[in-house]
């Protein structure tokens, strides 16, 4: 039976809107809401406990404060974001430091990154995607501090990969030899995840 | 068992749309028809998946209504704004239509008349539909187990099965308590507020040996009754919850 | 819980429709021991999580990750280092 039936006059919350076509990646659909997944509860973590950590396979090691962090330069990008549960959103507006700043002065020994946060969750990358204006460290979004249920007080962005990849309540990057599955990543999603190419599980 | 395949426990199938009725202006039940429909325990849920001309697929989990029977089960559906499926099936879905769907699943949030009581059940807006279930099944029964429902909804107009609800508190075993959290009727004697310990405390009075509570609503009234009744000594083995979704739609 | 987020989790029960591809017995039946705490109940007592991706069952005691699944197009995968053990009641 599965793949036969059609459900007469289902076409899902696809709308086919020729002005953003071109900006929009294949199976993805736009919204003007802001869906919330997670894996677990939503932390609450106050500034004062908040640091942020470059470590593993890096030299040197490298910590801030949230005061720190928050004195870091920052930059305000306009963004798509696609989440491969089919959902898109575009020109959404973040502030945030770029991992290009964090990243200045140390010098990695490998090729990929394993993102850490509060709660447990982790997901994986490759180093190089994350450099060269690819990635932030966003604090603040729509002009409003980001919000708990949206990975505050911060959390990594990484638009040109499926959103699961930017990590909400992200405390830190491991840098690794190897390229080590992360949460959603060890269960049957893709390790790269690039909605272009419609890489949402492992072996697309 | 070798040589023969071992059917999967649950299979998708298809069922027909036999009937459809408007509960109130935002929720309709369906009353679906399967040959290979076997029946249910109240309380258990189906997964209902729709598929588009080019394979797009969706798929949300929806309580049964009606009481157990072979070959026939309703769902009651709420239209979310913006939703997915549940506009398809309250606008688009007609009678003679198919639905697919697998089921019935769940065995933790169940209720027969044989677990007895006496049963305290709380709903919040369409959380009631599993709930109606085990009253269903109560009254086909002909238990007579202490019973009350504590249903929270929006309005009067948005009480869902209110006429049938009516008609089974004429059994005297079976209480039933509205309360309305955002207008009511003007000569409404009843709550107005929103499900509290205070509330659960008048309506739930004391508790007694062998007392089940099934508890179906969104997150936030879920979690709190569950804690209010633990707090009033329910066992917490003796408390079930069933969370409807913010991604319900 | 600030008062504005959005409650995402369910019941396990809410993973059992996508578990019966594993169980043949009935998913939120399925007894299992919380790996980080010791909690015993069953399946559809834990917290589910993510059921857009897949399902992550919590403990409702201590937050562990009892069973993860994902669901990632034709298959599912699992994940149960969470549990120290799963029973179920062998059918006669």
């Amino acid at each position: 039976m599965a793949g036969s039936f059609i459900s007469r006059g289902f076409r899902g919350r696809r709308r086919e809107d020729p002005a953003v076509a071109g900006r929009v990646p294949p199976g993805q659909y736009v919204t003007p809401d802001f869906p919330v997944l997670s894996a677990g509860p939503t932390p609450h973590t106050s500034p004062r406990e908040w640091d942020f950590t470059l470590n593993g396979a890096v030299d040197p090691v490298r910590r801030w404060t949230w005061e720190e962090f928050r004195a870091l330069p920052r930059d305000t990008v306009t963004v798509d974001i696609h989440c491969v549960t089919k959902w898109s959103k575009l020109d959404t507006v973040w502030e945030g430091v770029s991992l290009d700043t964090l990243f200045a002065g140390i010098e990695p020994r490998g090729a990929f990154v394993t993102a850490f946060c509060d709660g447990g969750y982790t997901t994986n990358l490759p180093l190089r995607d994350v450099l060269d204006g690819q990635a932030w460290i966003a604090f603040a979004y729509g002009e409003e501090p980001l919000a708990a249920e949206h990975g505050g007080p911060a959390r990594l962005l990484v638009p040109h990969l499926y959103f699961w990849k930017s990590a909400k309540w992200v405390r830190g990057l491991t840098v690794t030899e190897r390229d080590r599955p992360g949460f959603w990543e060890s269960l049957g999603y893709h390790d790269y995840g690039d909605p272009w190419r419609e890489q949402r599980y492992q072996g697309d | 068992m070798a040589g023969t395949a071992v059917p999967g426990r649950l299979a998708w199938q298809l069922a027909s749309v036999a009937a459809k009725r408007q509960e109130t202006p935002r929720v309709i039940s369906l009353r679906l028809e399967s040959d290979a429909w076997a029946g249910h325990l109240p309380g258990q849920h189906v997964d209902v998946r729709l598929t588009a001309e080019d394979g797009y697929q969706a798929q949300r989990s929806y309580s049964i209504s009606s009481a157990p029977e072979p070959g026939v089960l309703e769902l009651t559906v709420e239209d979310i704004p913006d939703g997915e499926v549940s506009p398809y099936l309250t606008e688009v879905l007609q009678p003679a239509d198919r639905l697919e769907l697998r089921g019935p699943i769940g065995g933790y949030f169940t209720w027969t008349a044989a677990d007895g009581g006496p049963l305290l059940l709380v709903a919040g807006g369409s959380g009631v539909a599993p709930l109606m279930s085990m009253l269903r099944e109560r009254a086909a029964a002909g238990s007579d187990v202490p019973t009350t429902l504590l249903y929270s909804s929006r309005s009067w107009d948005e009480i869902i099965y209110r006429e049938e609800l009516e008609r089974l508190a004429a059994d005297p075993t079976l209480r039933i308590v509205h309360t309305l959290t955002r207008s009511h009727p003007a000569d409404w004697a009843g709550y107005t507020r929103r499900i509290d310990a205070a509330m659960l405390a008048e309506v739930a009075g004391a508790l007694l040996p062998g007392s089940l509570a099934y508890v179906c609503g969104p997150t936030r009234l879920v979690e709190q009754v569950a804690t209010d009744l633990v707090t009033r000594g329910y066992p917490p083995a003796a408390i079930k919850t069933e969370r409807f979704g913010p991604t319900g739609g | 819980m600030a008062e504005h987020e959005r409650d995402t989790r369910l019941d396990g029960n809410a993973a059992a429709g996508l578990l019966s591809t594993v169980f043949r017995c009935e998913p939120s039946e399925v007894m299992l021991i919380c790996a980080g705490c010791g909690a015993d109940g069953p399946m559809g007592a834990l917290l589910a999580y993510g059921m857009e991706m897949g399902a992550v069952l919590r403990c409702p005691v201590c937050d562990t990750a009892v069973l993860r699944a994902g669901s990632a197009g034709a298959m599912l995968w699992l994940d149960v280092r969470g549990a120290v053990s799963m029973r179920v009641t062998i059918e006669h």
